[in-house]
Protein backbone atom coordinates (compact mmCIF):
# COMPACT_ATOMS: atom_id res chain seq x y z
CA UNK A 1 0.00 0.00 0.00
CA UNK A 2 2.91 2.54 1.27
CA UNK A 3 4.57 2.63 -1.98
CA UNK A 4 4.66 6.35 -2.11
CA UNK A 5 6.40 6.59 1.18
CA UNK A 6 8.95 3.81 1.87
CA UNK A 7 10.14 5.45 4.52
CA UNK A 8 9.13 4.83 7.98
CA UNK A 9 8.25 8.63 9.74
CA UNK A 10 9.80 9.09 13.05
CA UNK A 11 7.09 10.51 15.56
CA UNK A 12 8.37 13.37 17.22
CA UNK A 13 7.29 14.74 20.82
CA UNK A 14 5.81 17.26 18.79
CA UNK A 15 3.61 15.30 17.22
CA UNK A 16 2.69 13.30 20.51
CA UNK A 17 1.98 16.74 22.11
CA UNK A 18 -0.44 17.69 19.55
CA UNK A 19 -2.30 14.59 19.22
CA UNK A 20 -2.53 14.83 22.92
CA UNK A 21 -4.33 18.10 23.22
CA UNK A 22 -6.51 16.69 20.29
CA UNK A 23 -7.62 14.02 22.10
CA UNK A 24 -8.11 16.09 25.83
CA UNK A 25 -10.25 18.33 23.93
CA UNK A 26 -12.37 15.52 22.54
CA UNK A 27 -12.72 13.60 25.78
CA UNK A 28 -15.87 15.28 26.95
CA UNK A 29 -17.80 14.41 23.03
CA UNK A 30 -16.95 10.86 23.53
CA UNK A 31 -17.94 10.78 27.21
CA UNK A 32 -21.42 12.19 26.37
CA UNK A 33 -21.68 9.69 23.16
CA UNK A 34 -20.04 6.99 25.16
CA UNK A 35 -23.58 8.04 27.37
CA UNK A 36 -25.83 7.40 24.44
CA UNK A 37 -24.67 4.14 23.82
CA UNK A 38 -24.37 2.75 27.54
CA UNK A 39 -27.10 5.00 29.34
CA UNK A 40 -25.69 3.79 32.81
CA UNK A 41 -23.07 6.63 33.85
CA UNK A 42 -20.40 4.20 34.86
CA UNK A 43 -20.51 2.13 32.34
CA UNK A 44 -20.27 4.75 29.71
CA UNK A 45 -16.90 5.85 31.25
CA UNK A 46 -15.01 3.24 31.52
CA UNK A 47 -15.85 3.09 27.71
CA UNK A 48 -14.83 6.14 27.17
CA UNK A 49 -11.81 5.25 29.21
CA UNK A 50 -10.88 2.18 26.82
CA UNK A 51 -11.44 4.46 23.67
CA UNK A 52 -9.04 6.82 25.14
CA UNK A 53 -6.52 5.06 25.52
CA UNK A 54 -6.80 3.18 22.52
CA UNK A 55 -6.77 5.97 20.72
CA UNK A 56 -3.33 7.04 22.23
CA UNK A 57 -1.91 4.26 21.61
CA UNK A 58 -3.29 3.52 18.36
CA UNK A 59 -1.48 7.37 17.69
CA UNK A 60 0.98 6.22 14.98
CA UNK A 61 -1.79 5.20 12.93
CA UNK A 62 -3.83 8.75 12.89
CA UNK A 63 -2.98 10.96 10.12
CA UNK A 64 -2.68 14.46 11.17
CA UNK A 65 -5.17 16.82 9.76
CA UNK A 66 -7.91 14.54 9.14
CA UNK A 67 -11.08 14.36 11.34
CA UNK A 68 -10.10 13.50 15.00
CA UNK A 69 -13.14 13.68 16.49
CA UNK A 70 -14.36 11.25 13.72
CA UNK A 71 -11.84 8.45 14.05
CA UNK A 72 -11.83 8.76 17.99
CA UNK A 73 -15.79 7.88 18.19
CA UNK A 74 -15.07 5.25 15.66
CA UNK A 75 -12.93 3.42 18.53
CA UNK A 76 -15.19 4.01 21.08
CA UNK A 77 -17.77 3.00 19.04
CA UNK A 78 -16.24 -0.36 17.96
CA UNK A 79 -14.95 -0.71 21.55
CA UNK A 80 -18.61 -0.82 22.67
CA UNK A 81 -19.85 -3.37 20.40
CA UNK A 82 -16.63 -5.75 20.54
CA UNK A 83 -17.08 -5.92 24.51
CA UNK A 84 -21.13 -6.75 23.69
CA UNK A 85 -20.09 -9.54 21.02
CA UNK A 86 -17.51 -10.80 24.18
CA UNK A 87 -20.30 -12.55 25.84
CA UNK A 88 -24.18 -12.31 25.78
CA UNK A 89 -23.44 -11.99 29.84
CA UNK A 90 -22.40 -8.75 29.40
CA UNK A 91 -25.23 -7.08 27.08
CA UNK A 92 -27.57 -8.26 29.58
CA UNK A 93 -25.81 -6.36 32.44
CA UNK A 94 -26.06 -2.90 29.85
CA UNK A 95 -29.74 -3.87 29.80
CA UNK A 96 -29.92 -4.15 33.28
CA UNK A 97 -27.94 -0.84 33.71
CA UNK A 98 -30.45 1.03 30.92
CA UNK A 99 -33.07 0.28 33.50
CA UNK A 100 -31.19 0.99 36.55
CA UNK A 101 -30.73 4.75 34.73
CA UNK A 102 -33.84 5.17 33.51
CA UNK A 103 -35.18 4.70 36.91
CA UNK A 104 -31.77 6.93 38.28
CA UNK A 105 -33.22 9.65 35.82
CA UNK A 106 -36.84 9.33 37.14
CA UNK A 107 -36.60 11.86 39.99
CA UNK A 108 -39.30 14.91 40.53
CA UNK A 109 -36.15 18.09 40.04
CA UNK A 110 -35.16 16.90 36.52
CA UNK A 111 -36.44 18.63 34.08
CA UNK A 112 -39.57 16.14 32.05
CA UNK A 113 -39.38 16.63 28.39
CA UNK A 114 -35.76 15.38 29.00
CA UNK A 115 -36.58 12.37 30.74
CA UNK A 116 -39.23 11.51 28.87
CA UNK A 117 -36.66 11.95 25.38
CA UNK A 118 -34.37 9.73 27.32
CA UNK A 119 -37.11 7.11 27.56
CA UNK A 120 -38.32 7.53 23.87
CA UNK A 121 -34.33 7.62 22.62
CA UNK A 122 -34.12 3.99 24.74
CA UNK A 123 -37.07 2.55 22.84
CA UNK A 124 -35.32 3.32 19.17
CA UNK A 125 -32.94 0.42 18.00
CA UNK A 126 -29.55 0.89 18.82
CA UNK A 127 -28.31 1.56 14.99
CA UNK A 128 -30.92 4.38 15.03
CA UNK A 129 -30.27 6.09 17.60
CA UNK A 130 -26.67 6.22 17.39
CA UNK A 131 -27.09 7.54 14.00
CA UNK A 132 -29.24 10.08 15.46
CA UNK A 133 -27.00 11.22 18.15
CA UNK A 134 -24.43 11.52 15.80
CA UNK A 135 -26.29 13.33 13.07
CA UNK A 136 -28.35 15.07 15.50
CA UNK A 137 -26.58 16.11 18.59
CA UNK A 138 -22.96 15.35 17.76
CA UNK A 139 -22.72 17.81 15.03
CA UNK A 140 -21.42 15.10 12.22
CA UNK A 141 -22.64 15.37 8.87
CA UNK A 142 -24.42 12.26 7.02
CA UNK A 143 -20.23 11.60 5.43
CA UNK A 144 -19.02 11.28 8.74
CA UNK A 145 -21.19 9.32 10.70
CA UNK A 146 -21.18 6.65 8.13
CA UNK A 147 -17.71 6.86 8.49
CA UNK A 148 -17.86 6.30 11.95
CA UNK A 149 -20.93 3.37 11.92
CA UNK A 150 -19.02 1.83 8.61
CA UNK A 151 -22.34 2.05 6.29
CA UNK A 152 -23.11 3.66 3.13
CA UNK A 153 -24.27 7.32 3.76
CA UNK A 154 -27.58 6.38 2.39
CA UNK A 155 -28.29 3.89 5.49
CA UNK A 156 -27.27 6.88 7.81
CA UNK A 157 -30.03 8.76 6.39
CA UNK A 158 -32.56 6.51 6.28
CA UNK A 159 -31.35 5.73 9.72
CA UNK A 160 -32.01 9.16 11.05
CA UNK A 161 -35.10 9.33 9.38
CA UNK A 162 -36.37 7.01 10.63
CA UNK A 163 -35.58 7.41 13.70
CA UNK A 164 -36.72 11.04 13.95
CA UNK A 165 -40.05 9.64 12.53
CA UNK A 166 -40.44 6.67 15.66
CA UNK A 167 -39.46 9.04 18.38
CA UNK A 168 -41.73 11.76 17.11
CA UNK A 169 -44.23 9.63 17.27
CA UNK A 170 -43.64 7.74 20.42
CA UNK A 171 -43.53 11.45 22.38
CA UNK A 172 -46.36 12.50 20.88
CA UNK A 173 -48.55 9.35 21.90
CA UNK A 174 -46.61 9.24 25.46
CA UNK A 175 -46.20 5.57 23.89
CA UNK A 176 -43.08 5.45 26.18
CA UNK A 177 -43.09 3.29 29.85
CA UNK A 178 -44.06 6.07 31.96
CA UNK A 179 -47.01 6.11 34.91
CA UNK A 180 -49.58 8.82 35.42
CA UNK A 181 -48.32 10.97 32.20
CA UNK A 182 -50.91 11.55 29.62
CA UNK A 183 -50.28 11.01 26.03
CA UNK A 184 -49.22 14.10 24.36
CA UNK A 185 -47.76 15.82 27.43
CA UNK A 186 -44.48 15.27 26.45
CA UNK A 187 -44.43 16.66 23.57
CA UNK A 188 -46.34 19.90 24.51
CA UNK A 189 -43.45 20.03 27.38
CA UNK A 190 -40.72 19.95 24.36
CA UNK A 191 -42.17 22.31 22.36
CA UNK A 192 -42.82 24.87 25.14
CA UNK A 193 -39.06 23.94 26.47
CA UNK A 194 -37.36 24.24 23.18
CA UNK A 195 -39.55 27.80 22.11
CA UNK A 196 -37.68 29.03 25.32
CA UNK A 197 -33.98 27.66 24.63
CA UNK A 198 -34.15 28.84 21.03
CA UNK A 199 -34.92 32.43 21.97
CA UNK A 200 -32.16 32.30 24.66
CA UNK A 201 -29.58 31.21 22.20
CA UNK B 1 -43.59 3.81 7.37
CA UNK B 2 -42.07 2.66 4.62
CA UNK B 3 -38.45 2.76 4.41
CA UNK B 4 -37.40 5.19 1.89
CA UNK B 5 -33.95 6.87 1.90
CA UNK B 6 -34.88 9.81 0.19
CA UNK B 7 -36.82 12.25 2.87
CA UNK B 8 -33.85 12.96 4.92
CA UNK B 9 -35.67 15.65 7.58
CA UNK B 10 -38.48 13.77 8.72
CA UNK B 11 -41.10 15.19 6.52
CA UNK B 12 -43.45 13.29 4.93
CA UNK B 13 -42.23 12.02 1.15
CA UNK B 14 -43.28 13.86 -1.40
CA UNK B 15 -45.11 11.32 -3.17
CA UNK B 16 -47.43 10.09 -0.09
CA UNK B 17 -48.03 14.22 -0.02
CA UNK B 18 -49.05 14.63 -3.61
CA UNK B 19 -51.11 11.48 -3.09
CA UNK B 20 -53.44 12.45 0.27
CA UNK B 21 -53.69 16.20 -1.77
CA UNK B 22 -55.29 13.98 -5.18
CA UNK B 23 -57.22 11.73 -2.44
CA UNK B 24 -58.50 15.08 -0.57
CA UNK B 25 -59.34 17.15 -3.77
CA UNK B 26 -62.91 16.42 -3.63
CA UNK B 27 -63.68 16.25 -0.07
CA UNK B 28 -65.63 19.03 1.76
CA UNK B 29 -62.67 19.86 4.27
CA UNK B 30 -59.41 20.29 2.38
CA UNK B 31 -56.06 19.63 4.30
CA UNK B 32 -54.09 22.24 4.58
CA UNK B 33 -50.34 20.88 3.47
CA UNK B 34 -48.38 23.49 4.23
CA UNK B 35 -49.66 23.91 7.66
CA UNK B 36 -48.90 20.41 8.44
CA UNK B 37 -45.47 20.26 7.48
CA UNK B 38 -44.41 23.64 9.13
CA UNK B 39 -46.35 21.80 12.56
CA UNK B 40 -43.96 18.80 11.64
CA UNK B 41 -40.76 20.85 11.35
CA UNK B 42 -41.17 22.59 14.28
CA UNK B 43 -42.18 19.41 16.43
CA UNK B 44 -38.70 17.94 14.66
CA UNK B 45 -36.43 20.79 15.27
CA UNK B 46 -37.74 21.03 18.98
CA UNK B 47 -36.54 17.24 19.50
CA UNK B 48 -33.48 18.69 17.90
CA UNK B 49 -32.72 20.99 20.87
CA UNK B 50 -33.46 18.69 22.97
CA UNK B 51 -31.50 16.20 21.87
CA UNK B 52 -28.19 18.54 21.67
CA UNK B 53 -28.92 20.09 25.12
CA UNK B 54 -28.77 16.03 26.72
CA UNK B 55 -25.57 15.49 24.34
CA UNK B 56 -24.22 18.89 25.50
CA UNK B 57 -25.17 18.50 28.90
CA UNK B 58 -22.60 15.40 29.87
CA UNK B 59 -20.24 17.51 27.30
CA UNK B 60 -20.03 20.33 30.25
CA UNK B 61 -19.66 17.89 32.97
CA UNK B 62 -16.29 18.34 34.70
CA UNK B 63 -14.20 15.62 33.28
CA UNK B 64 -13.21 12.74 35.79
CA UNK B 65 -9.03 12.93 36.61
CA UNK B 66 -8.65 9.27 35.69
CA UNK B 67 -9.16 10.25 32.18
CA UNK B 68 -6.22 13.02 31.80
CA UNK B 69 -4.35 10.03 34.59
CA UNK B 70 -4.60 7.78 31.66
CA UNK B 71 -2.69 10.53 29.53
CA UNK B 72 0.00 10.76 32.18
CA UNK B 73 0.79 6.87 32.20
CA UNK B 74 0.94 7.28 28.15
CA UNK B 75 3.30 9.83 28.78
CA UNK B 76 5.93 8.20 30.81
CA UNK B 77 5.12 4.90 28.71
CA UNK B 78 6.62 7.00 25.83
CA UNK B 79 9.52 8.26 27.73
CA UNK B 80 10.44 5.07 29.04
CA UNK B 81 10.54 3.17 25.47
Amino acid sequence: MDVETPKRPERSSTDDEGFKKGLVQLIPHLRAFARTLCGDPTQADDLAQDAVMKAWDARASFQMGTNMKAWTFMILRNQFYSEKRRSWRQSQLDQEAAERTLVAVDDPEAPVALDELRQGLAMLPAEQREALILVGAGGFAYEEAAEICNCAVGTVKSRVSRARRALHAILDTGDYDRDGASAGDAMRTILADAERLSTVR
Amino acid sequence: MNNDETDTRGRPPRKRLADSMIENRHSAEPRKPSAAIDEARLRQQAIGVRLRQMFDEVVNEAVPDEFLEILRRGDSKAENN
